[in-house]
């Protein structure tokens, strides 16, 4: 198998799982979801100055060696700026999820008052005692 | 190199500097936290004028961040466009900001200055910026900050709605770096002069690619200007949000809008091989669905906010019928009426909020009231402000529109834009006559609500209108910078051309 084929299915699997959870009602999976969707955004950036190993981000003039010899800084410098705003975009959305549920009561994303779904571990009969 | 040569950044440097100051006299002194804040709007309009009178010969200013030239270090470039959307923004944060004071709706939660300066700051770096991955930052700059504006003031009703807008703009996020890693990929730059020369020699394997990546990249655009299907968080949000901040955030669609003009013709225009105009058959489709569903809106709204909220929807769907054409007439004449129909957007939601602030329990809602203070004068605003929303004669909006009706006569196609345009207008019309006749002509039983204090706060809606008289009295000047700097967006070799060559130093 090769270096590429795993780090696209990798992104993939993150992407489907993301998308997933994203889509779910209620806020923590919700929130789960687009931590997984950026982990695959990120990847997929620092993927696209092409896959190379062993190569320094920076050509060295002094070692010598062919300038094509290096790998591309950019996109590591982009996923740099990329986490810093999502991981800080995450701890918003914790907080202001949490906040949100603490004062409506409901972690419903459209902020209703839905009784859990069985699935959830809660049945109705349970959540109604 | 001189002072004045440093102007492009000075309407980003100026909020940035602000806010952190605000933030640390706001602790003790409010007042001076209001001074800065007031003190910073007035600095950035000085600058944004002076940079509109240093473009508006057809200049294009390049400013290299650190002198590191231009495909490989960060750019900001000024043009008529971005020189005009400052002007617009500095204008608008003036208004909401005179309003926010009056109303004392600064005081109901934290840092409401400092937050307010970071999105400007973000707001003028992306209408500034020349570089994608920086239009990237500031979009995130100006959303931080609008989450925390939006959320200003507490309230059930706005963690809801916050929740739901938050979420929706990380996944736009997110969508926005995957086009940008995809982009970068294929053309090995992020320079959107570079890129735009640079599409042409995209393999021709990966063409597919890059219409992905072109479609991606206007999606998110097409997300932050709320143009149906993508328009669903947006009502909800500016109905709740404090209303001087909504009255603020009417500018925030068309950024969306403004990024759209700027990228597209840009990096997709004629040179672009398979992906050139990638986004056009779409584009006409969506403003036609998001106009005819703003203007329902408008038709159906419960209350006076959420009616302003399907306004903003509706006016970034005609908007763009303007922008869909993409010929020089039919943009010049959209950008016009992109400067009225923000400028009309903040006066329907602070003309919202003085009813709101008249009316006690009743609120804004669109039902009947007892008679509340100064009713007949507000009444008079509201048509004011409903007129210039629908377009109709004498205020701006109407030149907005006989503008957008006439350049896409010339366009194929032309039958649909006319038929949505003027049957949303009447849609609109009737909206607004049927909200405005249950608010301000009938009259519920009951007691007359004590009237506010003072009544300052009808200053700001005013001054809101007073400007799109000023708009339809200056409207031949107006169009015409409008036109020119159609012209230069739809001109992308000249911009190139200014971004590329070594700065002088």
């Amino acid at each position: 198998m090769s270096y590429e084929f795993l780090v696209a299915s990798a992104i993939g699997v993150l992407v489907a799982g993301g998308i997933f959870l994203a889509l779910r009602a209620r806020t923590f999976q919700v929130v789960l979801g687009l931590t997984l969707i950026s982990y695959a955004v990120n990847l997929f950036l620092f993927a696209s100055g092409r896959l190379v190993i062993g190569r320094p981000p920076i050509w060295d003039a002094v070692k010598g060696g062919a300038i094509s010899e290096y790998t591309d800084p950019l996109p590591q410098a982009l996923v740099l700026t990329a986490i810093v705003i999502t991981f800080g975009m995450t701890a918003f959305v914790v907080i202001l999820a949490l906040r949100s549920f603490i004062e409506t009561g409901s972690d419903h994303v459209d902020g209703d008052n839905v009784p859990c779904d069985a699935q959830d571990g809660v049945t109705e009969k349970d959540a109604q005692p | 190199m001189t002072f004045a040569d440093h102007l492009p950044i000075l309407p980003v440097v100026i909020p940035a500097l602000a806010a952190p100051l605000a933030l640390l006299v706001m602790r003790r002194r409010r007042e001076l936290g209001i001074v800065i804040s007031l003190l910073s709007c007035l600095a950035m309009l000085a600058c944004a004028i002076a940079l509109m009178v240093r473009v508006s010969g057809g200049e294009i200013l390049a400013y290299a961040v650190g002198e590191w030239p231009a495909p490989f270090g960060i750019v900001l470039v000024a043009d008529r466009l971005a020189a005009m959307m400052l002007v617009l923004a500095s204008v608008l944060a003036l208004v909401a900001l005179l309003h926010t004071v009056v109303t004392g709706a600064d005081r109901k939660g934290w840092h409401f200055h400092a937050l307010f300066q970071f999105q400007l700051m973000g707001l003028n770096g992306a209408f500034l910026t020349g570089d994608l991955f920086n239009l990237f930052v500031f979009f995130e700059v100006l959303l931080i900050a609008s989450y925390g504006l939006m959320l200003h003031g507490q309230g059930p009703e706005r963690l809801k709605a916050g929740v739901q807008y938050v979420v929706v703009n990380l996944v736009g996020s997110s969508v926005f770096l995957i086009a940008l890693g995809m982009l970068y990929a294929l053309t090995g730059t992020l320079n959107m002069a570079d890129m735009g020369l640079r599409v042409a020699a995209v393999a021709p394997e990966d063409q597919g690619l890059l219409r992905i990546a072109a479609l991606l990249l206007v999606s998110v655009f097409a997300l932050k200007a709320a143009v149906a299907p993508l328009h669903l968080w947006l009502p909800r949000t500016y109905a709740v949000s404090t209303p001087a901040v909504a009255a603020l955030f009417a500018i925030m669609t068309k950024v969306g809008v403004y990024s759209l003009i700027r990228v597209v013709p840009q990096v997709f225009g004629e040179g672009a091989g398979a992906a050139a105009w990638v986004p056009a058959p779409w584009l006409l489709p969506a403003a036609i669905a998001s106009a005819i569903v703003g203007f329902a809106g408008v038709f159906v709204a419960r209350s006076l906010s959420e009616q302003a909220a399907f306004a903003v929807i509706g006016s970034t769907g005609t908007l763009l019928l303007a922008v869909a054409g993409w010929s020089a007439d039919s943009l010049g004449a959209g950008l016009y009426y992109l400067v009225h129909s923000t400028l009309a957007a903040a006066a329907l939601f602070l003309v919202a909020d003085v009813v709101a602030r008249r009316r006690g329990a009743d609120g804004d809602l669109a039902s009947p009231s007892p008679v509340f203070a100064a009713r007949s004068g507000i009444a008079l605003m509201f048509m004011a402000a409903a007129i210039a929303a629908t377009g109709l004669p004498p205020l701006s909006g109407f030149i907005g529109k006989l503008l957008i009706l006439k350049s896409v006569a010339a366009l194929p196609d032309w039958g649909w834009a006319w038929g949505v345009i003027l049957g949303t207008t009447f849609i609109g019309v009737v909206g607004f006559a049927r909200v405005g006749s249950a608010v301000f002509w009938k009259t519920a039983e009951g007691e007359m609500p004590a009237a506010p204090a003072s009544r300052a706060d009808l200053a700001a809606p005013l001054i809101a209108l007073a400007l799109l008289g000023v708009l339809s009295v200056g409207a031949g000047w107006a169009s015409a910078y409008a036109h020119a700097a159609a012209e230069q967006v739809l001109d992308p070799a000249q911009s190139a051309a200014a971004v590329l060559t070594e700065p002088a130093s």
